[in-house]
């Protein structure tokens, strides 16, 4: 614990760490000193004048975001000065801004809106010609009016500083200062929307949200983005039943006000015209729209038959359906179907480095790790391109705490620029890793974030150097999507039930077994598109496909199901580092069934009993009986994440690290969904390195 | 190099001795006049020795802010693992002051020669001159200079077989006034947006590439070699106590003899405005005088009976900046010297703090209508409150800088500003409330 400085404000004593921002400390003790350009977690600027306190023997108002606490300081922050300085500095904002409140995207949760209400005068003595310059837009997303802006510099700064892209600059000076991309007239960033975010006023305003609806008009649902596997909560917007805008403005969730361009924008995908609305039958050879009451019972007839005649099932779970809906599919597959034909699209080798960790507590790294952490191994893993979460973690930890970071990639990353070491090394990166061992061994503790790359023995070789080092580490490895994690803990393997245990009897067929088996009766794909790229061997199986759109999957389907997005259902979704979170409904889409929902119906038709079919109750089961899944349900349902805990037992995994193969989205593609993402298509200026 | 004015026998010419010699700006001349002797001196004495005599001298930086010359050299830290710089400010950019410029081209290396005695007494082996981007024949100049003194081993390596080496380089800035402001100039002289930096840390713990870093004035540089030679003590008592030494005074406007003189410090004003400036132009009524600079509280004439030196100038509510004295007879319209000196101002301003951004250009459009006879009667209360609004609540001194003459202005000829709104017939139409 750091000193404790005693000081007074507004004739109340207050205490204050030493070092600490007269800002911080007002705010701890309850007291506001109001501020345009002063942003926590960024560099500071004193340059919006709003926080001027009169501090006791200063000669003149100090701005309190750059004076620290001292001893026995005296501030006053309401005294006839400071009110005065406060008014005439919002007079001086308000000559050139337009006013036009009315249209303004921000009106309503507009910064400057609110400090003239609390602050500002009743009227303005400004009866000269405001200074105009028409709106710009930058990119598909960002626009720029810059009448509206008011130079604080938080745009500028989270883009350097926070996304380490640097994409925008100021231009010109004096009055006619205005904010501008280094690109000249057009923006190559990571299309993130931070900036506009950040934006206090509506000087950068969101061209998917603009002009859509007023804040008010919105109701707003914290639940997980459904791209990649950092389980980001993005709040959605939603006015009248359609997802209107993303964001995090209320720091909830592990990521604070963090998003991409996919957890900000790319929800777009939910009202896609292609979004599928009723189940679709082969009927002479064709897909044809039936009504679901049709498509059940067409489907429990075949279900039914195929369970009778002990007929081969085959069944490919998803990446990005909740744990429950992953949860139950194996459930019914084993119970109903006893197979243990169960996969789906791995990307991680999670159950080896379960198994490597054995018996080990605290070796799991959290989100939050990769900020706190005193130093940081990333192997094979493009983190800006493909967690760019994680990624921001690892920025802020190196700009707050100067962390060093060592870099072993394939190719140039963004992380490069602020590595103590970068190493280029592909296949041979624990060569590379053994390289670095004297460095790392000296640091006092390290997260080793990893990529596909490490799997089976040579993530075993990986643990034992990192137990070698003889300091605290700790693992994540990188998954693809959404749920990739919960996909493997849920028991969605051949050989693995829920909770890393062994499956009973014999282990089932892998994914790329199932599309080249010949005799398959019944191919049960949920939530997934092993056919993109692949084709389907068992030209006599019955496909059944769940999903939003048809895919290069459900063309090959017998029945289609419509299913809902991970946007319009409830449940919970586990991210990369293993941290559980709550989905929450925001959005339906007419015809759509979750397939939580579809799964119960189908059990229901074959007079299965799975239990209550709901995803509290299905929670309920997976905490009694998956490992690892016994977190604090409180937790979760005031949206917290809550990591699960590590498997303490041998995982008796017969990994083929062949099948571990990460899909190597970018930035700016999401798998099967990207296709259906207008932001995502419009903003791919040049996928992949461009923006490093 | 000719000089643009005969110099006067009144003046004291200690740093501008060599002001309109033949070749004063080569190095076989400097030598020849005693150049380098004093950096021979301080290569003898300690970095203590020199800097004490130094406080002894009690130098005040010629830049315009005054502070003492001596302090500043003893803030830099003396063990530190970083390298130190010295940076010259040459962005002599506060209208009416010229005197860095004839410095630079008449007597360079007696500059270079300060910057040596600097370096010898913080420790620093590399250095900057930030020359105002409109001084381009200048850093030709001083590119030549430099050239010179480099073949004659007056910076280098070893330099005059002393040991001690020195780097120094000129660097262009790109035409703002805000660049002149020494943390501004910093963030120029790295390469980036000239606009100030968040003090503490200042310069001399965290300057030119977050080093340890002198940054001077041009002239109190160029002061350095003569306070070595004479001693610090005869340079103090050339001046007045705290106020020590000669300062050139840029003398423009009215007068009969405008140009640049070196007068000791404490000398009274109107002596040295009809003495030395050989009186009114035209024999004309004085009415008003910039002391020092545009940034300074304008006097009024009765008023300009004064010392000049940093005391008393305080004292008057004024100052002696950076020693650009701009005289101005009775024919002078002052509500048309506010809107030229806002209209500087309003240009210059960085557009980083939101009262000078904002202030200046409220100001310099409200001054352009009262001129053009459409003001209000409320305007003249209202621009010396704004100004009032804008004093001591911005990020630099730029927006003091803005705000001061202009307050003083308003207060001392408020008349003129009001007979300019009375031209406007509508001037006391109140604006109509709507309930």
């Amino acid at each position: 614990m750091s000193n404790l400085v005693k000081l007074t404000i507004n004739d109340t004593p207050v205490e204050a760490p030493a070092g600490s921002l007269l800002i911080d400390a007002a705010k701890t003790a309850g007291i506001e000193i109001p501020a345009f350009c002063y942003y926590e977690g960024m560099s500071l600027q004193a340059a919006c004048r709003m926080c001027l306190v009169e501090i006791e023997k200063a000669p003149k108002l100090m701005a309190a975001c750059v004076v620290p606490v001292a001893e026995g300081m005296v501030v006053r922050t309401e005294s006839e000065a400071v009110v005065k300085a406060r008014k005439t500095t919002l007079e001086f904002l308000l000559t050139n801004h337009p006013l036009d409140c009315p249209v303004c995207d921000k009106g309503g949760e507009c910064e400057l809106q609110d400090m003239v209400f609390k602050y500002g005068a009743g009227e303005s003595r400004f009866t000269e010609v405001k200074h105009h310059v028409p709106e710009k837009q930058w990119s598909p997303v960002v626009f720029y009016d810059g009448p509206r802006c008011i130079l604080c510099y938080r745009c500028v700064r989270v883009c350097n500083e926070g996304m380490g892209v640097g994409a925008l600059g100021v231009v010109n000076r004096g009055v006619v200062s205005e904010i501008a991309p280094s690109h000249g007239d057009h923006l190559e960033c990571d299309e993130c929307g931070s900036c506009i975010d950040i934006c206090p006023v509506g000087a950068l305003t969101s061209g998917a949200y603009r002009y859509k609806t007023r804040p008010w008009e919105m109701e707003h649902t914290g639940t997980i983005c459904t791209h990649c596997s950092d389980g980001c909560k993005t709040t959605l917007g939603t006015r009248n039943g359609e997802i209107v805008r993303g964001n995090n403005r209320d720091r909830s969730g592990v990521n604070g006000e963090f998003l991409c361009v996919k957890g900000r924008y790319a929800f777009d995908f939910n009202h896609h015209p292609e979004r599928l609305q009723a189940p679709l039958l082969r009927v002479d050879g064709k897909l044809e729209e039936v009504s679901w009451s049709r498509a059940l019972q067409v489907l429990v007839e075949k279900f039914k038959a195929v369970r009778d005649a002990k007929g081969n099932v085959g069944v490919i779970g998803s990446t990005r359906t909740s744990n429950e809906e992953a949860f139950l599919l194996q459930k019914f597959a084993r119970t109903v179907f006893g197979t243990n034909n169960i996969d789906h699209h791995r990307s991680g080798d999670v159950a080896t480095l379960l198994d490597a960790l054995s018996g080990k507590t605290g070796a799991l790294g959290t989100s939050a790790d990769c900020y706190t952490s005193k130093a940081v191994l990333i192997i094979g893993a493009d983190l800006s391109q493909q967690h760019p979460f994680l990624a921001n973690q690892i920025r802020a930890n190196v700009r707050h705490h100067k962390t060093p970071v060592y870099v072993v990639t394939p190719g140039a990353v963004r992380e490069d620029k602020t590595a103590k070491k970068a190493v280029r090394a592909g296949e041979d990166w624990l060569a590379a890793v053994e390289n670095l061992k004297g460095s790392l061994a000296g640091e006092k503790e390290l997260l080793v974030v990893f990529g596909d790359a490490v799997k089976g023995e040579g993530l075993r070789k990986l643990v034992a150097l990192g137990d070698s080092l003889g300091i605290p580490v700790k693992y994540i490895a990188l998954v693809d999507y959404a749920n990739s994690r919960g996909a493997m803990d849920m028991g969605l393997l051949p050989d693995l039930g829920p909770g890393y245990h062994a499956v009973e009897g014999k282990a089932g067929l892998t994914l790329p077994q199932m599309l080249a088996a010949t005799d398959l009766d019944l191919v049960w794909v949920v939530g997934a598109n092993p056919l993109k790229k692949a084709s389907l061997a068992s030209s006599k199986a019955f496909v059944v496909v769940q999903d939003l759109f048809r895919t290069e999957t459900a063309e090959r389907a017998d029945l289609v199901l419509p299913a809902a997005s991970a946007y319009e259902k409830n449940g919970t979704v586990t991210n990369t580092c293993g941290e559980v979170q709550r989905l929450k409904k925001a959005a339906d889409t007419v015809g759509a069934k979750t397939d939580l929902a579809i799964i119960g119906l189908i059990a229901r038709g074959l007079g299965v009993n799975l239990g209550k079919v709901d995803a509290d109750n299905v929670f309920a089961e997976i905490q009694k009986t998956v490992r690892g899944y016994n977190v604090p349900l409180p937790v979760i349902v005031t949206g917290g994440a809550a990591q699960t805990q590590p498997v303490n037992g041998r995982v008796p995994s017969n990994v083929l690290p062949d099948l571990i193969r990460s899909a190597g989205d970018t930035l700016f593609t999401t798998g099967t969904l990207t296709k259906y993402s207008k932001v995502l298509n419009e903003v791919m200026e040049g996928p992949g390195g461009l923006y490093r | 190099m000719k000089l643009y004015n005969e110099p006067s026998p009144l003046e004291t010419r200690v740093i501008s001795k060599r002001f309109g010699t033949q070749n004063s700006w080569r190095v076989d001349t400097y030598l020849a006049t005693g150049g380098m002797q004093a950096f021979k001196k301080a290569c003898e004495m300690t970095q203590d020795q020199i800097i004490d005599e130094v406080k002894a001298s009690s130098l005040r930086g010629r830049g315009g802010a005054g502070f003492p010359t001596g302090m500043k050299w003893s803030f830099v830290p003396r063990q530190s693992e970083l390298p130190k710089y010295i940076v010259v400010n040459a962005d002599e950019s506060e209208p009416g002051t010229c005197k860095d410029r004839l410095l630079m081209e008449h007597d360079p290396i007696q500059m270079v020669e300060g910057i040596l005695i600097a370096a010898k007494a913080v420790g620093a082996s590399k250095g900057w001159v930030y020359i105002r981007g409109e001084y381009r024949y200048l850093i030709d100049h001083m590119d030549a200079v430099m050239k010179e003194c480099y073949e004659r081993n007056l910076l280098g390596k070893n330099i005059l077989g002393t040991g001690f080496d020195f780097d120094l380089y000129t660097q262009t800035g790109a035409g703002a006034y805000e660049c002149g402001e020494e943390s501004a100039l910093l963030e120029s002289l790295e390469g980036k947006r000239g606009v100030p930096r968040i003090r503490p840390p200042f310069p001399a713990v965290s300057g030119a590439f977050q080093c340890p870093t002198v940054l001077n004035n041009v002239e109190t540089f160029s002061t350095v070699p003569a306070i070595l030679n004479g001693g610090g003590k005869w340079y103090a008592e050339l001046g007045t106590p705290r106020n020590g030494g000669t300062r050139l005074v840029c003398l423009a406007g009215h007068v009969n003899k405008p140009g640049v003189y070196e007068v000791p410090l404490g000398m009274n004003m109107m002596y040295f405005l009809n003495e030395i400036g050989g009186g009114m132009l035209g024999g004309r009524k004085l009415k008003a005088i910039i002391p020092g600079g545009s940034s300074c509280p304008i006097l009024s004439a009765e008023e300009c009976d004064i010392a000049m030196d940093y005391d008393t100038m305080a004292k008057a509510g004024t100052m002696l900046g950076s020693g650009g004295m701009m005289v101005m007879d009775e024919t002078t319209d002052m509500v048309k010297v506010a809107l030229r000196i806002m209209r500087f101002y309003n240009h210059e301003s960085c557009g980083w703090c939101i009262p000078c951004r904002e202030g200046t250009t409220w100001l310099r459009k409200m001054l352009v209508r009262i001129i053009d006879g459409n003001g209000a009667s409320r305007d003249v209360d209202l621009i010396g409150d704004l100004a009032q609004s804008m004093l001591g609540r911005t990020f630099c001194p730029l927006g003091d800088a803005a705000a001061l003459p202009t307050i003083s202005l308003v207060k001392k000829w408020r008349p003129e500003f009001e007979a300019y709104v009375a031209k406007n017939p509508f001037a006391s139409t109140e604006l109509v409330q709507v309930a």
